[in-house]
């Protein structure tokens, strides 16, 4: 498994956001985007998830051309954007099903790696920034796809918090997983390669 | 089709955690038929014959009310890129969204018809006709509704752009519906208008999720 990107390019309107990245992570390996507010890493995320199409460029995933065929290509992405994707009117279990019913892995690990177990059956509208995060971790967790893409995953969490979505990040990595992470502050990645942007 | 399943399990769950939204489509067909007797007066043989076609366009603008929130709330919420990612192609989760649409306010409305039809002096004769007209309407509307929703999705006042883009696109379902209806009344049989309501049907179910799933990719760019 390895995430390969050649000479992307990105137009938004006139401007040009991102002018030819390329970018290689193998199996087991993580990248971090760095560089200001506006320097095009959340379009590359999204240019990575086949979510938005490149103007120009060649993105693989495990030797298959991701551009091909974005369907497929999303059912091996997991993604976490800016926003948690969050129902508030369902519980924090509840919000779990749709990834519960496509991953693997059992709910209650997912919630008991990110603290959540204690709140599984609570409406998620009465969960705090950081919580709802931590939910939208745990999800990502739970769908269990080999490829991470994280938009400031640390975004509202706390100290613990952040350990914890290390240990994540780590124990994705030792199953041989890839991750790309776009990130303003230190996270704790050890040896992760960095592609400063902007 | 486990993917498919799952997505439509969910929007289960959700439209059963809201049901206010059902209810307030289904409570505005009701009212909405309502006027009509308050309007042009309550002579029997008068609503008698308007019954179907007030029955009708009751439903085809009961059917707009939720059509805004089918994917602006997924869309706001960032959960439209979650599900775009879950493996599912993008006409098959607008087939989904449509399906969990139909269950939530065209199965309803479809249970209303009858009690509405009769309180507004329909011949008792016209209601399995009535009843089948709208089974295929109401299918055909949910499918033509998503494709506006999908369409209008992330366009500034959209809500207000989406009445203009179904009504259009309803006309011919309207047209045959309340015509099959319309054939029994007057002694005729409702064959041609009911199959040409199929045919609506049958070309709607492939086209408007492959639009509508090429419009959301669109919207998420």
């Amino acid at each position: 498994m390895r995430l390969q990107a050649e000479e992307l390019v990105v137009f938004r309107s006139e401007r040009l956001v991102l002018d030819g990245v390329s970018l290689a992570v193998p199996a087991g390996g993580a990248l971090l985007l760095l560089g200001p507010n506006g320097a095009g890493k959340s379009t590359l995320l999204r240019v990575l998830a086949g979510l938005k199409r490149p103007d120009a460029g060649r993105l693989s995933w495990d030797g298959a051309d991701a551009l091909a065929e974005p369907a497929a290509h999303g059912a091996s992405v997991g993604y976490l954007g800016h926003q948690d994707a969050i129902k508030p009117g369902l519980t924090v279990l509840e919000n779990l099903a749709l990834a519960a019913r496509l991953g693997r892995r059992p709910p209650a690990d997912s919630l008991a790696a990110l603290d959540l177990l204690a709140l599984a059956g609570l409406p998620s509208r009465l969960l705090s920034a950081g919580q709802r995060r931590r939910l939208a971790l745990a999800r990502l967790h739970l769908a269990g796809a080999p490829l991470w893409l994280l938009d400031e995953p640390s975004l509202g969490l706390d100290a613990a918090s952040v350990e914890r979505l290390g240990a994540l990040i780590a124990g994705h990595r030792a199953a041989g997983g890839v991750v790309v992470v776009a990130t303003h502050v230190e996270l704790p990645l050890p040896d992760a390669a960095r592609l400063p942007l902007g | 089709m486990r993917r498919f399943a799952a997505v439509l399990s969910r929007e289960l769950r959700l439209s059963l955690r809201h049901t206010g939204d059902t209810l307030a489509a289904l409570l505005f067909f009701l009212l909405a038929g309502l006027l009509f007797p308050l309007a042009i007066g309550p002579a029997p043989q008068t609503l008698g014959r308007l019954a179907p076609g007030i029955v009708w366009v009751c439903a085809l603008l009961a059917t707009l009310l939720p059509l805004d929130r089918l994917f602006g709330a997924d869309w706001e919420d960032g959960s439209l890129d979650q599900l775009l990612l879950s493996g599912l192609p993008p006409a098959l989760l607008v087939l989904a969204k449509a399906a969990g649409l139909w269950v939530t306010t065209g199965l309803p409305l479809l249970l209303a018809a009858a009690p509405l039809a009769i309180m507004l002096n329909a011949n008792p004769a016209i209601l399995p006709v009535l009843l089948a007209g709208l089974l295929l309407g109401t299918l055909c509307l949910a499918l033509i509704g998503a494709l506006a929703a999908a369409t209008v999705l992330g366009a500034r006042r959209g809500g207000v752009l989406l009445p203009l883009l179904v009504l259009p696109l309803a006309t011919p379902v309207l047209i045959f519906g309340a015509a099959a209806a319309d054939a029994v009344a007057g002694g005729l049989t409702p064959r041609p208008h009911l199959l040409l309501l199929a045919a609506v049907l049958a070309g709607t179910l492939p086209v408007a999720p492959i639009a509508a799933g090429a419009a959301l990719r669109a919207a998420l760019e």
